[in-house]
Protein backbone atom coordinates (compact mmCIF):
# COMPACT_ATOMS: atom_id res chain seq x y z
CA UNK A 1 0.00 0.00 0.00
CA UNK A 2 1.50 3.19 -0.95
CA UNK A 3 2.21 5.61 1.87
CA UNK A 4 -0.17 8.32 0.57
CA UNK A 5 -3.16 6.17 0.56
CA UNK A 6 -2.56 5.30 4.04
CA UNK A 7 -2.16 9.31 4.60
CA UNK A 8 -5.12 9.96 3.42
CA UNK A 9 -6.80 7.32 5.00
CA UNK A 10 -5.54 8.60 8.45
CA UNK A 11 -6.83 12.25 6.98
CA UNK A 12 -10.38 11.43 6.88
CA UNK A 13 -10.70 9.08 9.41
CA UNK A 14 -9.63 12.11 11.95
CA UNK A 15 -11.72 14.21 10.05
CA UNK A 16 -14.42 11.90 10.56
CA UNK A 17 -13.73 11.77 14.53
CA UNK A 18 -13.26 15.07 15.02
CA UNK A 19 -16.45 15.70 13.71
CA UNK A 20 -17.97 13.10 16.37
CA UNK A 21 -16.12 14.08 18.93
CA UNK A 22 -17.13 17.77 18.58
CA UNK A 23 -20.93 16.91 18.11
CA UNK A 24 -20.99 13.69 20.11
CA UNK A 25 -24.92 12.95 18.89
CA UNK A 26 -24.01 9.38 17.00
CA UNK A 27 -22.12 8.20 20.06
CA UNK A 28 -24.27 8.93 22.66
CA UNK A 29 -27.13 7.94 21.07
CA UNK A 30 -25.01 4.70 20.50
CA UNK A 31 -23.98 4.52 24.26
CA UNK A 32 -27.47 4.95 25.25
CA UNK A 33 -29.18 2.55 22.41
CA UNK A 34 -26.43 -0.16 23.63
CA UNK A 35 -27.11 0.29 27.37
CA UNK A 36 -30.41 0.16 27.06
CA UNK A 37 -30.39 -2.62 24.99
CA UNK A 38 -28.43 -4.69 27.63
CA UNK A 39 -31.29 -3.59 30.41
CA UNK A 40 -33.67 -4.98 28.42
CA UNK A 41 -32.21 -8.06 27.51
CA UNK A 42 -31.59 -8.90 31.10
CA UNK A 43 -35.82 -8.11 31.79
CA UNK A 44 -36.49 -10.00 28.24
CA UNK A 45 -35.41 -13.52 29.95
CA UNK A 46 -36.43 -15.29 33.26
CA UNK A 47 -33.44 -15.15 35.44
CA UNK A 48 -34.26 -17.97 37.59
CA UNK A 49 -34.58 -20.05 34.07
CA UNK A 50 -31.40 -19.00 32.46
CA UNK A 51 -28.19 -18.04 34.06
CA UNK A 52 -26.73 -14.94 33.17
CA UNK A 53 -23.53 -16.55 32.43
CA UNK A 54 -25.43 -18.10 29.87
CA UNK A 55 -27.03 -14.95 28.92
CA UNK A 56 -24.08 -12.47 28.47
CA UNK A 57 -22.07 -13.47 25.76
CA UNK A 58 -25.58 -13.17 23.45
CA UNK A 59 -26.78 -10.13 24.80
CA UNK A 60 -23.08 -8.64 24.54
CA UNK A 61 -22.51 -9.32 20.52
CA UNK A 62 -26.11 -8.84 19.80
CA UNK A 63 -25.96 -5.46 21.41
CA UNK A 64 -22.42 -4.58 19.54
CA UNK A 65 -24.12 -5.73 16.54
CA UNK A 66 -26.98 -3.20 16.31
CA UNK A 67 -25.47 0.08 18.18
CA UNK A 68 -22.37 -0.94 15.64
CA UNK A 69 -25.18 -0.14 12.88
CA UNK A 70 -26.74 3.25 14.53
CA UNK A 71 -22.65 4.49 14.01
CA UNK A 72 -22.36 3.44 10.11
CA UNK A 73 -25.51 4.59 9.37
CA UNK A 74 -23.70 8.17 9.62
CA UNK A 75 -20.82 7.36 8.47
CA UNK A 76 -22.05 8.26 5.03
CA UNK A 77 -25.15 10.36 5.54
CA UNK A 78 -22.40 12.66 7.28
CA UNK A 79 -20.88 13.39 3.24
CA UNK A 80 -24.26 14.10 2.40
CA UNK A 81 -24.88 17.60 3.48
CA UNK A 82 -23.65 20.16 0.87
CA UNK A 83 -22.93 17.43 -1.22
CA UNK A 84 -19.61 17.34 0.76
CA UNK A 85 -18.78 13.94 -0.45
CA UNK A 86 -18.09 15.89 -4.26
CA UNK A 87 -15.23 17.65 -2.26
CA UNK A 88 -14.05 14.10 -1.14
CA UNK A 89 -14.47 12.70 -4.78
CA UNK A 90 -12.82 15.42 -6.33
CA UNK A 91 -9.87 15.41 -4.14
CA UNK A 92 -6.53 14.06 -5.80
CA UNK A 93 -6.66 11.28 -3.40
CA UNK A 94 -7.29 7.29 -4.63
CA UNK A 95 -10.90 5.79 -3.88
CA UNK A 96 -9.17 3.29 -1.24
CA UNK A 97 -8.25 5.74 1.02
CA UNK A 98 -11.61 7.29 1.20
CA UNK A 99 -12.76 3.73 2.30
CA UNK A 100 -10.00 2.89 4.55
CA UNK A 101 -10.59 6.69 6.38
CA UNK A 102 -14.25 5.94 6.64
CA UNK A 103 -13.69 2.49 8.02
CA UNK A 104 -10.64 3.44 10.37
CA UNK A 105 -13.33 6.18 11.91
CA UNK A 106 -15.93 3.50 11.89
CA UNK A 107 -14.18 1.29 13.65
CA UNK A 108 -12.73 3.61 16.50
CA UNK A 109 -16.06 4.38 16.90
CA UNK A 110 -17.34 0.50 17.78
CA UNK A 111 -14.49 0.14 19.65
CA UNK A 112 -15.34 2.85 21.73
CA UNK A 113 -18.60 1.76 22.51
CA UNK A 114 -17.25 -1.65 23.27
CA UNK A 115 -15.18 -0.19 25.31
CA UNK A 116 -18.05 1.20 27.99
CA UNK A 117 -20.22 -1.94 26.59
CA UNK A 118 -18.30 -4.44 27.93
CA UNK A 119 -17.60 -3.33 31.31
CA UNK A 120 -21.59 -2.55 31.65
CA UNK A 121 -22.59 -5.89 30.98
CA UNK A 122 -19.96 -7.38 33.56
CA UNK A 123 -21.92 -4.89 35.94
CA UNK A 124 -25.58 -5.67 34.81
CA UNK A 125 -25.20 -9.09 34.79
CA UNK A 126 -22.47 -10.08 37.38
CA UNK A 127 -20.11 -11.91 34.82
CA UNK A 128 -16.04 -11.56 34.72
CA UNK A 129 -15.80 -10.31 31.26
CA UNK A 130 -12.92 -7.78 32.46
CA UNK A 131 -11.22 -10.99 33.75
CA UNK A 132 -10.39 -12.08 30.29
CA UNK A 133 -9.49 -8.59 29.15
CA UNK A 134 -6.76 -9.60 26.47
CA UNK A 135 -8.48 -12.54 24.87
CA UNK A 136 -11.61 -10.45 25.16
CA UNK A 137 -10.44 -7.40 23.67
CA UNK A 138 -8.92 -9.35 20.61
CA UNK A 139 -12.06 -10.97 19.94
CA UNK A 140 -14.05 -7.60 20.11
CA UNK A 141 -10.97 -6.07 17.88
CA UNK A 142 -11.27 -8.96 15.26
CA UNK A 143 -15.09 -9.03 15.60
CA UNK A 144 -15.19 -4.81 14.99
CA UNK A 145 -12.79 -5.05 11.52
CA UNK A 146 -15.34 -7.41 9.91
CA UNK A 147 -18.07 -5.37 11.12
CA UNK A 148 -16.87 -2.36 10.18
CA UNK A 149 -15.51 -3.63 6.72
CA UNK A 150 -18.78 -4.66 5.18
CA UNK A 151 -21.39 -1.68 7.48
CA UNK A 152 -18.73 1.05 5.91
CA UNK A 153 -19.68 -0.38 1.96
CA UNK A 154 -22.92 -0.81 2.82
CA UNK A 155 -23.48 2.40 4.18
CA UNK A 156 -21.72 3.80 1.16
CA UNK A 157 -24.25 2.28 -1.04
CA UNK A 158 -27.64 2.86 1.71
CA UNK A 159 -27.20 6.83 1.44
CA UNK A 160 -27.42 6.43 -2.69
CA UNK A 161 -30.89 4.74 -2.39
CA UNK A 162 -34.16 6.07 -1.54
CA UNK A 163 -34.48 3.66 1.48
CA UNK A 164 -31.54 5.37 3.15
CA UNK A 165 -30.79 4.37 6.79
CA UNK A 166 -33.63 1.60 5.87
CA UNK A 167 -31.80 -0.57 4.02
CA UNK A 168 -28.34 -0.77 6.29
CA UNK A 169 -29.72 -3.50 8.22
CA UNK A 170 -31.01 -5.39 5.77
CA UNK A 171 -27.84 -5.32 3.80
CA UNK A 172 -25.24 -6.01 6.60
CA UNK A 173 -27.41 -8.16 9.05
CA UNK A 174 -26.85 -11.46 6.75
CA UNK A 175 -22.99 -10.45 6.09
CA UNK A 176 -23.07 -10.17 10.63
CA UNK A 177 -24.32 -13.29 11.38
CA UNK A 178 -20.53 -15.30 10.13
CA UNK A 179 -19.24 -12.90 13.22
CA UNK A 180 -21.70 -12.77 15.85
CA UNK A 181 -21.54 -16.69 15.88
CA UNK A 182 -17.96 -17.05 16.27
CA UNK A 183 -17.79 -13.69 18.62
CA UNK A 184 -20.35 -15.23 20.71
CA UNK A 185 -19.31 -18.45 21.07
CA UNK A 186 -15.72 -17.66 21.59
CA UNK A 187 -16.64 -14.95 24.37
CA UNK A 188 -19.06 -17.63 25.89
CA UNK A 189 -16.16 -20.42 26.25
CA UNK A 190 -13.68 -17.20 27.82
CA UNK A 191 -16.58 -16.89 30.60
CA UNK A 192 -17.38 -20.73 31.40
CA UNK A 193 -13.73 -21.06 31.75
CA UNK A 194 -12.79 -23.11 29.34
CA UNK A 195 -9.00 -23.19 27.87
CA UNK A 196 -8.26 -20.45 25.06
CA UNK A 197 -7.37 -23.52 22.43
CA UNK A 198 -10.78 -24.13 22.72
CA UNK A 199 -11.87 -21.34 20.63
CA UNK A 200 -8.49 -21.54 18.33
CA UNK A 201 -11.30 -22.34 15.57
CA UNK A 202 -13.86 -19.55 16.22
CA UNK A 203 -10.62 -16.87 16.40
CA UNK A 204 -9.67 -18.85 12.76
CA UNK A 205 -13.10 -17.72 11.53
CA UNK A 206 -13.09 -14.41 12.45
CA UNK A 207 -9.22 -13.79 10.94
CA UNK A 208 -10.64 -15.63 7.81
CA UNK A 209 -13.44 -13.24 7.41
CA UNK A 210 -12.18 -10.16 7.80
CA UNK A 211 -9.07 -10.86 5.50
CA UNK A 212 -11.88 -11.71 2.95
CA UNK A 213 -14.19 -9.00 3.31
CA UNK A 214 -11.38 -6.03 4.02
CA UNK A 215 -9.83 -7.00 0.64
CA UNK A 216 -13.28 -7.75 -1.19
CA UNK A 217 -15.39 -4.32 0.12
CA UNK A 218 -12.28 -2.34 -0.88
CA UNK A 219 -11.92 -3.91 -4.58
CA UNK A 220 -15.68 -2.72 -4.47
CA UNK A 221 -15.38 0.79 -2.63
CA UNK A 222 -15.20 2.54 -6.19
CA UNK A 223 -18.15 0.74 -7.79
CA UNK A 224 -19.97 2.35 -5.02
CA UNK A 225 -19.86 5.74 -5.59
CA UNK A 226 -21.86 7.92 -7.57
CA UNK A 227 -19.73 9.79 -10.03
CA UNK B 1 -36.64 5.84 -33.51
CA UNK B 2 -33.55 5.07 -34.53
CA UNK B 3 -31.09 7.74 -33.95
CA UNK B 4 -27.87 6.29 -33.85
CA UNK B 5 -26.52 8.61 -31.26
CA UNK B 6 -28.56 6.63 -28.43
CA UNK B 7 -26.53 3.93 -26.71
CA UNK B 8 -28.07 0.73 -27.34
CA UNK B 9 -28.90 -0.30 -23.98
CA UNK B 10 -31.76 -2.66 -24.37
CA UNK B 11 -32.42 -5.33 -26.92
CA UNK B 12 -34.79 -3.81 -29.44
CA UNK B 13 -34.77 -6.86 -31.70
CA UNK B 14 -36.90 -10.58 -31.74
CA UNK B 15 -40.34 -8.56 -30.42
CA UNK B 16 -42.22 -10.61 -33.33
CA UNK B 17 -41.08 -14.15 -31.35
CA UNK B 18 -42.44 -12.96 -28.47
CA UNK B 19 -45.67 -13.13 -29.28
CA UNK B 20 -47.12 -16.75 -29.65
CA UNK B 21 -46.55 -19.55 -27.13
CA UNK B 22 -42.64 -19.84 -25.28
CA UNK B 23 -42.58 -22.89 -25.97
CA UNK B 24 -39.55 -23.81 -23.47
CA UNK B 25 -42.17 -23.02 -20.85
CA UNK B 26 -44.95 -25.06 -22.27
CA UNK B 27 -42.73 -27.48 -22.65
CA UNK B 28 -41.48 -27.15 -18.85
CA UNK B 29 -44.79 -27.20 -17.02
CA UNK B 30 -45.59 -30.34 -19.25
CA UNK B 31 -42.52 -32.00 -17.91
CA UNK B 32 -43.53 -31.08 -14.85
CA UNK B 33 -46.72 -32.32 -14.46
CA UNK B 34 -45.59 -35.49 -16.13
CA UNK B 35 -42.84 -35.92 -13.04
CA UNK B 36 -45.37 -35.19 -10.54
CA UNK B 37 -47.99 -37.70 -12.05
CA UNK B 38 -44.72 -40.07 -11.92
CA UNK B 39 -44.23 -38.86 -7.97
CA UNK B 40 -48.06 -39.72 -7.22
CA UNK B 41 -48.62 -43.08 -9.19
CA UNK B 42 -45.78 -44.45 -10.49
CA UNK B 43 -42.52 -44.33 -7.59
CA UNK B 44 -42.56 -46.72 -4.54
CA UNK B 45 -42.86 -45.71 -0.97
CA UNK B 46 -39.58 -45.11 0.98
CA UNK B 47 -39.69 -48.15 3.23
CA UNK B 48 -39.11 -45.74 6.61
CA UNK B 49 -40.33 -41.88 5.32
CA UNK B 50 -43.12 -43.38 3.55
CA UNK B 51 -45.18 -41.07 1.74
CA UNK B 52 -43.02 -37.64 3.25
CA UNK B 53 -40.04 -38.93 1.58
CA UNK B 54 -41.87 -37.73 -1.75
CA UNK B 55 -41.85 -33.93 -1.53
CA UNK B 56 -38.10 -34.43 -2.08
CA UNK B 57 -38.67 -34.47 -6.14
CA UNK B 58 -39.80 -31.44 -5.76
CA UNK B 59 -37.38 -30.45 -2.42
CA UNK B 60 -34.18 -31.21 -4.41
CA UNK B 61 -34.55 -30.09 -7.61
CA UNK B 62 -35.83 -26.67 -6.39
CA UNK B 63 -32.38 -26.59 -4.55
CA UNK B 64 -30.68 -26.92 -7.19
CA UNK B 65 -32.60 -24.60 -9.46
CA UNK B 66 -31.77 -21.90 -6.21
CA UNK B 67 -28.26 -22.52 -6.22
CA UNK B 68 -27.98 -22.25 -9.61
CA UNK B 69 -29.78 -19.01 -10.07
CA UNK B 70 -27.71 -17.48 -7.21
CA UNK B 71 -24.37 -18.28 -8.77
CA UNK B 72 -25.52 -16.83 -11.79
CA UNK B 73 -26.33 -13.98 -10.24
CA UNK B 74 -22.87 -13.72 -8.57
CA UNK B 75 -21.09 -14.58 -12.03
CA UNK B 76 -23.41 -11.95 -14.08
CA UNK B 77 -22.38 -9.36 -11.12
CA UNK B 78 -18.85 -10.27 -11.98
CA UNK B 79 -19.46 -9.19 -15.83
CA UNK B 80 -21.32 -6.67 -15.39
CA UNK B 81 -18.44 -4.71 -13.59
CA UNK B 82 -15.90 -6.26 -15.84
CA UNK B 83 -17.97 -5.74 -18.85
CA UNK B 84 -20.56 -3.02 -18.10
CA UNK B 85 -22.73 -4.86 -20.68
CA UNK B 86 -26.65 -4.03 -19.43
CA UNK B 87 -27.64 -7.70 -20.60
CA UNK B 88 -25.67 -9.18 -17.80
CA UNK B 89 -27.32 -7.23 -14.97
CA UNK B 90 -30.78 -7.98 -16.41
CA UNK B 91 -29.71 -11.09 -16.47
CA UNK B 92 -29.04 -11.21 -12.50
CA UNK B 93 -31.82 -9.88 -11.52
CA UNK B 94 -33.86 -12.27 -13.71
CA UNK B 95 -32.30 -15.01 -12.34
CA UNK B 96 -32.60 -13.30 -8.39
CA UNK B 97 -36.20 -12.98 -8.84
CA UNK B 98 -36.61 -16.69 -9.68
CA UNK B 99 -34.44 -17.67 -7.63
CA UNK B 100 -36.97 -16.34 -4.45
CA UNK B 101 -39.42 -18.78 -6.05
CA UNK B 102 -37.09 -21.69 -5.63
CA UNK B 103 -35.43 -20.77 -2.41
CA UNK B 104 -38.99 -20.06 -0.83
CA UNK B 105 -40.18 -23.62 -2.38
CA UNK B 106 -37.31 -25.29 -0.83
CA UNK B 107 -37.98 -23.33 2.88
CA UNK B 108 -42.19 -24.31 2.53
CA UNK B 109 -41.15 -27.96 1.07
CA UNK B 110 -38.47 -28.70 3.69
CA UNK B 111 -40.24 -28.48 7.17
CA UNK B 112 -43.74 -30.16 5.61
CA UNK B 113 -41.09 -32.94 5.09
CA UNK B 114 -39.14 -32.61 8.37
CA UNK B 115 -41.94 -32.75 10.30
CA UNK B 116 -43.06 -36.15 10.11
CA UNK B 117 -39.73 -37.49 9.31
CA UNK B 118 -37.52 -35.31 11.81
CA UNK B 119 -39.97 -34.68 14.23
CA UNK B 120 -39.62 -31.04 13.76
CA UNK B 121 -40.86 -28.03 11.71
CA UNK B 122 -37.17 -26.47 11.91
CA UNK B 123 -33.77 -27.35 13.15
CA UNK B 124 -30.70 -25.59 13.05
CA UNK B 125 -29.07 -27.65 10.57
CA UNK B 126 -26.35 -26.34 8.37
CA UNK B 127 -27.51 -26.29 5.02
CA UNK B 128 -31.07 -25.37 6.43
CA UNK B 129 -29.54 -22.13 7.68
CA UNK B 130 -27.77 -21.47 4.57
CA UNK B 131 -30.57 -21.96 2.56
CA UNK B 132 -32.54 -19.32 4.84
CA UNK B 133 -29.72 -16.87 4.73
CA UNK B 134 -29.75 -17.41 0.59
CA UNK B 135 -33.26 -16.60 0.73
CA UNK B 136 -32.75 -13.17 2.83
CA UNK B 137 -29.81 -12.11 0.70
CA UNK B 138 -31.72 -12.67 -2.30
CA UNK B 139 -34.55 -10.82 -0.73
CA UNK B 140 -32.07 -7.97 0.26
CA UNK B 141 -30.80 -7.81 -3.38
CA UNK B 142 -34.07 -7.30 -4.72
CA UNK B 143 -35.43 -4.54 -2.10
CA UNK B 144 -31.38 -2.82 -3.06
CA UNK B 145 -32.64 -2.91 -6.56
CA UNK B 146 -36.23 -0.94 -5.75
CA UNK B 147 -34.24 1.79 -4.20
CA UNK B 148 -32.27 3.13 -7.10
CA UNK B 149 -33.56 4.93 -9.05
CA UNK B 150 -30.31 4.94 -11.29
CA UNK B 151 -29.88 2.69 -14.08
CA UNK B 152 -25.89 2.62 -13.99
CA UNK B 153 -25.63 2.55 -10.04
CA UNK B 154 -28.62 0.23 -9.61
CA UNK B 155 -26.49 -2.23 -11.82
CA UNK B 156 -23.38 -1.79 -10.47
CA UNK B 157 -24.69 -1.86 -6.48
CA UNK B 158 -26.37 -4.98 -7.46
CA UNK B 159 -23.59 -6.39 -9.37
CA UNK B 160 -21.51 -5.62 -5.64
CA UNK B 161 -24.33 -7.15 -3.37
CA UNK B 162 -24.34 -10.46 -5.53
CA UNK B 163 -20.48 -10.94 -5.67
CA UNK B 164 -20.26 -10.28 -1.69
CA UNK B 165 -23.37 -12.49 -0.84
CA UNK B 166 -21.87 -14.87 -2.52
CA UNK B 167 -18.00 -14.70 -0.78
CA UNK B 168 -20.60 -14.65 2.52
CA UNK B 169 -22.20 -18.51 1.68
CA UNK B 170 -19.12 -19.96 2.92
CA UNK B 171 -19.02 -18.32 5.66
CA UNK B 172 -22.69 -18.27 7.15
CA UNK B 173 -21.76 -22.56 6.19
CA UNK B 174 -18.31 -22.91 8.16
CA UNK B 175 -20.22 -20.58 11.34
CA UNK B 176 -23.40 -22.69 11.39
CA UNK B 177 -21.73 -25.96 11.03
CA UNK B 178 -19.01 -25.45 13.72
CA UNK B 179 -21.94 -24.53 15.58
CA UNK B 180 -23.66 -27.41 15.13
CA UNK B 181 -21.01 -29.68 15.74
CA UNK B 182 -19.90 -28.08 18.84
CA UNK B 183 -23.72 -28.90 20.25
CA UNK B 184 -24.28 -31.72 18.75
CA UNK B 185 -28.24 -32.52 19.02
CA UNK B 186 -29.67 -35.75 20.22
CA UNK B 187 -31.33 -37.38 17.37
CA UNK B 188 -31.37 -36.02 13.52
CA UNK B 189 -31.64 -38.58 11.20
CA UNK B 190 -29.49 -37.57 8.36
CA UNK B 191 -31.10 -37.65 5.14
CA UNK B 192 -27.69 -39.56 3.41
CA UNK B 193 -28.73 -40.97 -0.13
CA UNK B 194 -27.90 -44.61 -0.58
CA UNK B 195 -28.42 -46.12 -4.37
CA UNK B 196 -31.85 -45.14 -4.82
CA UNK B 197 -33.89 -47.90 -6.51
CA UNK B 198 -33.88 -47.07 -10.28
CA UNK B 199 -37.70 -46.13 -10.33
CA UNK B 200 -36.79 -43.47 -7.74
CA UNK B 201 -34.00 -42.84 -9.55
CA UNK B 202 -35.64 -42.11 -12.67
CA UNK B 203 -38.47 -40.02 -11.62
CA UNK B 204 -35.50 -37.66 -9.49
CA UNK B 205 -33.78 -37.24 -13.25
CA UNK B 206 -37.08 -36.07 -14.54
CA UNK B 207 -38.20 -33.64 -12.18
CA UNK B 208 -34.37 -32.48 -11.75
CA UNK B 209 -34.97 -31.67 -15.68
CA UNK B 210 -38.49 -30.64 -15.87
CA UNK B 211 -37.25 -27.98 -12.22
CA UNK B 212 -34.19 -26.95 -14.41
CA UNK B 213 -35.99 -26.28 -17.53
CA UNK B 214 -38.97 -24.67 -15.59
CA UNK B 215 -35.93 -22.38 -13.88
CA UNK B 216 -34.74 -21.16 -17.53
CA UNK B 217 -38.16 -20.48 -18.68
CA UNK B 218 -39.28 -18.26 -16.04
CA UNK B 219 -35.49 -16.46 -16.18
CA UNK B 220 -36.00 -16.15 -19.89
CA UNK B 221 -39.51 -14.72 -19.48
CA UNK B 222 -38.36 -12.57 -16.28
CA UNK B 223 -35.30 -11.36 -18.83
CA UNK B 224 -37.40 -10.03 -21.47
CA UNK B 225 -39.75 -7.84 -19.14
CA UNK B 226 -36.36 -6.35 -17.57
CA UNK B 227 -35.89 -5.75 -21.63
CA UNK B 228 -39.02 -4.29 -21.93
CA UNK B 229 -38.84 -1.80 -19.14
CA UNK B 230 -34.83 -0.73 -20.08
CA UNK B 231 -36.31 0.06 -23.53
CA UNK B 232 -39.21 2.39 -22.05
CA UNK B 233 -36.92 3.87 -19.69
CA UNK B 234 -34.68 4.82 -22.77
CA UNK B 235 -37.95 6.08 -24.73
CA UNK B 236 -38.76 8.13 -21.89
CA UNK B 237 -35.65 9.41 -21.48
CA UNK B 238 -35.61 11.30 -24.92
Amino acid sequence: MAPSTLSAALLIARKDLAIEFRTRTAFFSALVFALLGIVIFFFAWDPTAVSSLDLAPGVLWGIFTFSGLLGLQRSFSLEQSDRAIDSLLGAPISRESIYLGKAIANLVFVAAVQLIAIPAVQLFYGVSLLDHAALLGLIALMAAIGLVAVGTLFSAMAVNTKLAEMLLPVLSLPFFVPIVIPAAQATARLLSGRPASESVGWLKLLLAFDIVFVVACMLAFPYTIEE
Amino acid sequence: MTTPTVPASADDTSSAQRSGIDWLFAISVIMIAVALTRVIYYTPFEAVQGPAQKIFYLHLPAALCAFTAFGVVALAGIGYLWLGDLRLDRAAESSAEVGVVFTTVVLVTGPIWARPVWGTWWTWDARLTLTLFLWFIFVGYIVLRGAIEDRALRARYSAVLGILGSLLIPFIHLSVYLFRTLHPRPIVIKPSAPSLPPEMLTTLIISFVAFFLFYLALVRQRYRLANERDLLELEEGR
